[in-house]
């Protein structure tokens, strides 16, 4: 059985322009062969790329995979440690340790509490793109800034310091800029919220961050708390709002639907998130010698866990490759399964319900500023998926 | 005859608070305000609930919830 698995020997690295929406071919056709198959992780190391739903499910709920960065087997030379506080790359019970504290502040009640304030700050986006002209850069004009004040506030990141700790977490999260760059983004990213830990375990505020400091957590793991929320919170949703708008203006019936109708908001949010899958893909590592699917994954091998492939799965979602607003998209693996499910989604939906919300019905002529060709996307290396910008146009009031 | 009403259980030990219960079943499950962690509103979901309290179990990320059912069969995610 092992001699006919199907081999994908590199890693995509790109996607189809006329479909941006799907996973790139390779992926697809690994999936026609079967849930399982072998593949060359892009540091030369031999591992297997799981692409059927059950599959990855199975493997998401199993103790026997590491999420650790330390066990990470893709590259020769060994990874450290995940640093203290970034338990999305720890297994039980260091990861249990950190999330707990957590889970109480991002429930599904306290996130729509925060439904309110959410309009203020998408109203207070769209009166700008308005008060602009009649076309914007969505991408800069509407889907970063709202993911980001939110996180801010969530931070309490003080109002002055908002827009110089906004360009360097667009520069490190961005991608465009060079390696100096990066890094001195990063390390200004690391000594500011290092300052803000120190100054809200001083000052306390309302904020996320001041509870946590009446925890046992140091200050060197709050921030490391702070760094993840940052990295997981921002660049994910910012993409969704992006490539999501993306979309649906190029499904202009399911757009229409959409405007027509307000009860289809919260459907539509979940089945965009399965259908775009922006956190396309993601890492475990068998601690022992594992059967997958007829396979043996061998202790210390890491598999590559392709959640989009997966939520396109036609054995799960019958028509996968439509964006279809109604349908019933519960249980897509775009915020994971298991242990390490996304501690934001409460708050990541509330801010796409109010977002996708408030666009459709302000710009009802909302379209595409240049042909669909030239929207440039982000590569299919970057941990993320989504638009570099979007030009939008719409009609003078 | 009609079967026995089935019944829920939630591991709390187990929860990780992601709120998929709550969300999907909200006159079922909810989380407490402290801790986030799942709070069972009906241990036996009337009948008008039990299709929304199946569907949560079915996608509790943990594992930490069941549904028992009357005849003896249980409802547990993978
Ligand atoms: C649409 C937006 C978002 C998407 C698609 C998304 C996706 C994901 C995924 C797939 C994972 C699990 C990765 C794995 O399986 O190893 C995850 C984990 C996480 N996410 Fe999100 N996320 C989003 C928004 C947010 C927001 C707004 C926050 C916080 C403010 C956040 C914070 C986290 C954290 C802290 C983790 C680590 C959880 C753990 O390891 O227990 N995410 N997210």
């Amino acid at each position: 059985m092992s001699e006919s698995v199907h081999t994908v020997t590199a890693l995509p690295t790109e996607r189809r322009t006329d479909c941006p929406f799907d996973p790139p071919a390779e992926l697809l056709d690994a999936r026609r062969h079967g849930p399982i198959s072998r593949c060359t992780h892009p540091g030369g190391k031999p591992g297997w790329l799981v692409t059927g739903y059950e599959l990855v499910r199975s493997v998401l709920a199993d103790p026997r995979f590491s999420s650790r960065k330390d066990l990470l087997n893709v590259v020769d030379f060994e990874l450290p440690p995940a640093p203290p506080g970034e338990f999305l790359l720890m297994d039980d019970p260091e990861h249990s340790r950190y999330r707990k504290p957590l889970v109480g502040r991002f429930t599904v009640r306290r996130m729509r509490m925060l439904t309110e304030r959410i309009e203020q700050i998408t109203a207070e986006c769209l009166d700008a793109m308005e008060a602009g002209g009649t076309s914007a850069d969505l991408v800069t004009a509407f889907a970063k800034p709202i993911p980001t004040i939110v996180i801010c506030e969530l931070l309490g990141v003080p109002y002055e310091d908002r827009a110089s700790f906004q360009e360097q977490i667009d520069a490190f999260m961005g991608g465009e800029v060079s390696d100096e760059e990066l890094i001195a983004a990063y390390t200004a990213t690391q000594e500011y919220l290092a300052r803000l830990v120190a100054a809200k375990r001083a000052h306390p505020t309302d904020d996320v961050l001041s509870e946590l400091t009446d925890s046992d957590l140091t200050d060197e793991e709050l921030k490391g708390i702070s760094l993840i929320l940052l990295a997981a919170g921002f660049d994910t949703t910012a993409n969704m709002l992006s490539l999501g708008t993306y979309a649906l203006l190029r499904n202009p019936d399911q757009l229409a639907a959409l405007r027509a109708d307000p009860s289809l908001t919260d459907g539509a949010v979940e089945e965009l998130l399965r259908y775009l899958s922006v956190a396309k893909t993601f890492h475990r590592t068998a601690l022992e010698d594992v059967e997958l699917g007829g396979q043996t994954i061998a202790a210390g091998t890491t598999i590559v866990l392709s959640y989009h492939t997966a939520n396109r799965d036609p054995e799960r979602f019958a028509d996968p490759h439509a964006l279809d607003l109604s349908r019933q998209a519960a249980g897509h693996l775009a915020f994971s399964h298991g242990i390490h499910q996304c501690l934001g989604q409460q708050l990541a939906r509330v801010e796409m319900r109010v977002a996708f919300r408030a666009l459709v019905d302000r710009f009802p002529a909302l379209r595409l500023a240049v042909p669909a060709e030239e929207v440039v996307l982000r590569p299919e290396s970057a941990d993320i998926f989504g638009v570099k910008s979007l030009p939008v146009a719409w009609d003078a009031k | 005859m009609t079967a026995p009403a089935p019944r829920l259980t939630a591991d709390r030990g187990r929860c990780i608070g992601a709120g998929m219960c709550a969300m999907t079943a909200p006159d079922v499950f909810d989380q407490d305000p402290e801790e986030g962690l799942v709070l069972l509103l009906h241990t036996e979901p009337p009948a008008a609930h039990r299709a929304a309290a199946r569907l949560a179990v079915g996608l509790c990320p943990s594992g930490a919830l069941a549904l028992h059912d009357g005849g003896g069969a249980d409802d547990r995610p993978s």
